[in-house]
């Protein structure tokens, strides 16, 4: 059954019955089909529409193309077997593992099918021999961290094999989002990931612009992109300083915490909160840059450029940095693809997808930031790409602040359509953000979908470590330094 | 070498006199509630702009941690700060005090403003207080987030496992009633609702200086400096 593909843009809304849908096997065979010719899984999930049916929907993202493809499947009646694509599609395995954790599909084949989110039930991978021992830590860790289990199998100091155990963090985010009001909501959504506020909150607010076709003024859209920036900048900074911590390099350590603290600092002028709380509202944003405030930023910018240069430099020229850091951890170009990664994990493995560039939103469509790439895809190269995103979002903070448009910042949404659904991608620090969104008939909300980067990107921890030594364990997980929160919702 | 020192150098010294003065916050900071009409709970205040709805307006002050749950409802302007521990406890505590940090939920917020507590510009090491590895290894807790349920038996395992006597603080909104998460049915609603809490610091997340207040305030310390 051939079916004709129905594409949409990023942060647009169409009406649900315009998605194509088709039976399992053919929806099968359409994502095979697209992600052998350059698609990628952006989104796989479940919903229970209206007729009380099951549906899944796949989201299919042509980096390349800059196209976005979107069908479903409804399923039968009773206990549900859905064919795994897992096997011949490794992208798939987490998505296939949620959707059976959510709705109770049994997805015959995978290889693999651990719950999520959920802990009953389940028992640890465990390699039985005389000459291997297990090392668990967590969820409760040694430093301010969040909770998540790690099991390691070892022989000796090597790895042979990491189960990261997560769902500590769950507060049922995508329930509650369909239950409580979108004033309510909107503040979930700031919650979703506390680094990412900017990230999540304008994913959401997107939806929510799109469902009831507000037209966000254009100032609005040029802070919020200011905003999301200087979270990427106070992410990446931070995280050059938290590698530097793990190799014993602690003054550059010190530099780079402090020099994370004058970003979050922005972004408290801005808005009154550090990680950019409040700024984000449906419809544009709650305050405004002025010409005041554009100065004190341009200064503070510039002189925080100045540190960030010297010390970024001071960190990539010590050589006892770089020997600790290079081909620690690598993952392939191939692998990477497999597995569907994103954000500065892919891009650091040469792989060039950037939704600021491919699905451009907001501010996005009119200015550009160059996408950078490295290839080694070892923490050398997480490193690296910090240094070059971050370069090119202060020299593009620079340009923005000379280029924001005068008019309103916002413009209150009207009701949102019935029976729609919308999409929205962000590409957040740690990479493409995706937020789906579908409306019953009484224009409420009834299915909130998110994916948080670390979703596609845990798995990559875990291939990281494999054949590494423990002591490396550390050092690989601060160059992903994936969310919890975001992953658990 | 020459440029590690070089850099040191231009660096320069960055740890803020706190609390010996403090520094001004900006503009649009979201401090503690004041010309209050009725009543507002700082515990599940989410601090968001839109919130006051003409009941109350944001000062610029950053203090906010109080000692009993009552404390956190604010009637008028007045607020009922956090008092020191008794003598026994700070003769105990007073020049070393070592926290165990649970995360228990939340979003990460509240954990990002904790470990920001011990770079250059807080420097809590300086008060006698530093973050340990295990919970033997503790004098007390700092929890953050509403105590998912994932987490509930950890948490309470943690605090089993920290010796007598020991304090108990909730970070943030979340640990006080579930902060945004108030409602879910995935989640207890704050730490209390598992383990007994002695000091509460409102906030989403709370600033660095209000965390430290908090701590300095149940040490005793805030005047000796
Ligand atoms: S109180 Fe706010 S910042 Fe803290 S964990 Fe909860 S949601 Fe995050």
């Amino acid at each position: 059954m051939s079916f004709e593909k129905f594409y949409v843009h990023n942060g647009q809304s169409w009406p649900l019955e315009q998605v194509p849908v088709m039976d399992e096997a053919s929806f099968r065979r359409e994502i095979l089909k697209s992600c052998e010719t350059g698609g990628r899984l952006v989104n796989l999930f479940g919903y229970h529409a209206q007729d009380k049916n099951l549906y899944l929907c796949a989201v299919i993202g042509m980096d390349q193309e800059g196209k976005l493809s979107v069908f479903a499947a409804r399923m039968p009646g009773g206990q549900v077997h859905f064919e795994s694509l897992t096997p011949v599609l490794p992208q798939a395995h987490l998505f296939e593992r949620e959707i059976a954790e959510q709705f109770g599909i049994i997805i015959q084949g995978h290889p693999w099918l651990k719950p999520v989110r959920s802990h009953q039930d389940y028992s640890f991978y465990e390699i039985r021999s005389e000459e291997t021992h297990e090392v668990a830590v967590g969820p409760v860790h040694a430093g301010i961290i969040e909770p998540g289990h790690f099991r390691f199998q070892c022989h000796g100091e090597e790895i042979l094999n990491l189960e990261i155990q997560l769902g500590w963090q769950h507060r049922g985010v995508e329930k509650m989002m369909a239950e409580i009001s979108l004033e309510r909501a909107m503040l979930v959504a700031e919650s979703i990931a506390g680094d990412t506020v900017i990230g999540h909150g304008t994913a959401f607010c997107n939806i929510i612009e799109a469902l009831s076709d507000t037209e966000v003024p254009l100032q609005a859209e040029m802070i919020r992109i200011i905003a999301l920036e200087l979270e990427r900048l106070a992410n990446h900074v931070g995280d050059m300083g938290a590698l530097s911590t793990d190799i014993g390099f602690l003054p550059v350590s010190a530099y780079f915490g402090r020099l994370r603290g004058e970003f979050l600092n922005l972004s408290m002028e801005l808005c009154g909160s550090r990680f950019g709380r409040s700024l984000c509202r449906p419809g544009g944003v709650l305050f405004s840059l002025g010409p005041e405030m554009i100065e004190d930023f341009r200064r503070r910018l510039l002189k925080a450029q100045k540190d960030f240069m010297e010390i970024a430099e001071l960190f990539f020229s010590t050589s006892s940095v770089l020997s600790r850091l290079e081909s620690t951890g690598r993952i392939s170009r191939q692998t990477a693809e497999e597995l569907g990664l994103v954000g500065p994990a892919a891009r650091s493995c040469d792989l060039e997808r950037d939704v600021r560039t491919d699905y451009a939103f907001g501010m996005f469509r009119f200015q550009h930031i160059p996408v950078s790439t490295v290839v080694s895809g070892d923490v050398y190269a997480r490193a690296l790409i910090r240094r070059l995103e971050a370069q090119r979002s202060i020299e593009f903070l620079l340009e923005a602040l000379d280029q924001i448009p005068s008019g309103e910042l916002l413009k209150k949404p009207s009701a949102l359509k019935p029976s729609h659904m919308a999409l929205s991608l962000v590409e957040g620090w740690r990479g493409e953000i995706a937020h789906v969104a579908i409306t019953d008939a009484q224009s409420r909300l009834m299915r909130y979908k998110v994916k948080d980067p670390s979703f596609n990107n845990w798995i990559a921890l875990s291939l990281a470590v494999r054949g590494a030594q423990i002591s490396d364990f550390p050092l690989c997980n601060k160059s992903f330094n994936l969310s919890y929160a975001g992953h658990d919702l | 070498m020459w440029q590690i020192l070089l850099n040191r150098f231009k660096q320069g010294y960055r740890t803020i006199p706190y609390p010996k003065s403090v520094p001004s916050f900006p503009k649009r900071y979201r401090g503690r509630p004041v010309d209050v009409k009725g009543e507002v709970n700082l515990g599940e205040l989410l601090f968001n702009e839109e919130a006051p709805k003409g009941d109350f307006t944001y000062s610029q002050d950053h203090r906010l941690a109080v000692s009993k749950k009552e404390d956190l409802i604010l009637k008028d302007n007045e607020i009922k700060l956090a008092r020191a521990l008794d003598e026994k406890t700070k003769r105990l505590f007073g020049r070393s005090l070592k926290l165990r940090q649970v995360c228990a939920g939340g979003c990460s917020g509240c954990e990002a403003e904790l470990q920001v507590m011990n770079i250059n510009v807080f420097d809590l090491g300086r008060f006698g207080i530093q973050f340990v590895a295990s919970p033997r290894h503790a004098d007390g807790l700092v929890i953050t987030g509403p105590v998912t349920k994932n987490m509930e038996l950890a948490l309470k395992k943690t605090y089993e496992a920290t010796p007598h006597p020991k304090i108990v603080i909730a970070v943030g909104s979340c640990a006080i009633s579930g902060g945004p998460f108030r409602g879910s049915s995935e989640i207890r609603h704050g730490a209390d609702q598992v383990v007994p809490v002695d000091l509460y610091i409102p906030g989403c997340p709370p600033h660095p200086l209000t965390i430290l207040d908090g701590l300095l305030r149940v040490l005793d310390k805030l005047d000796k400096h």
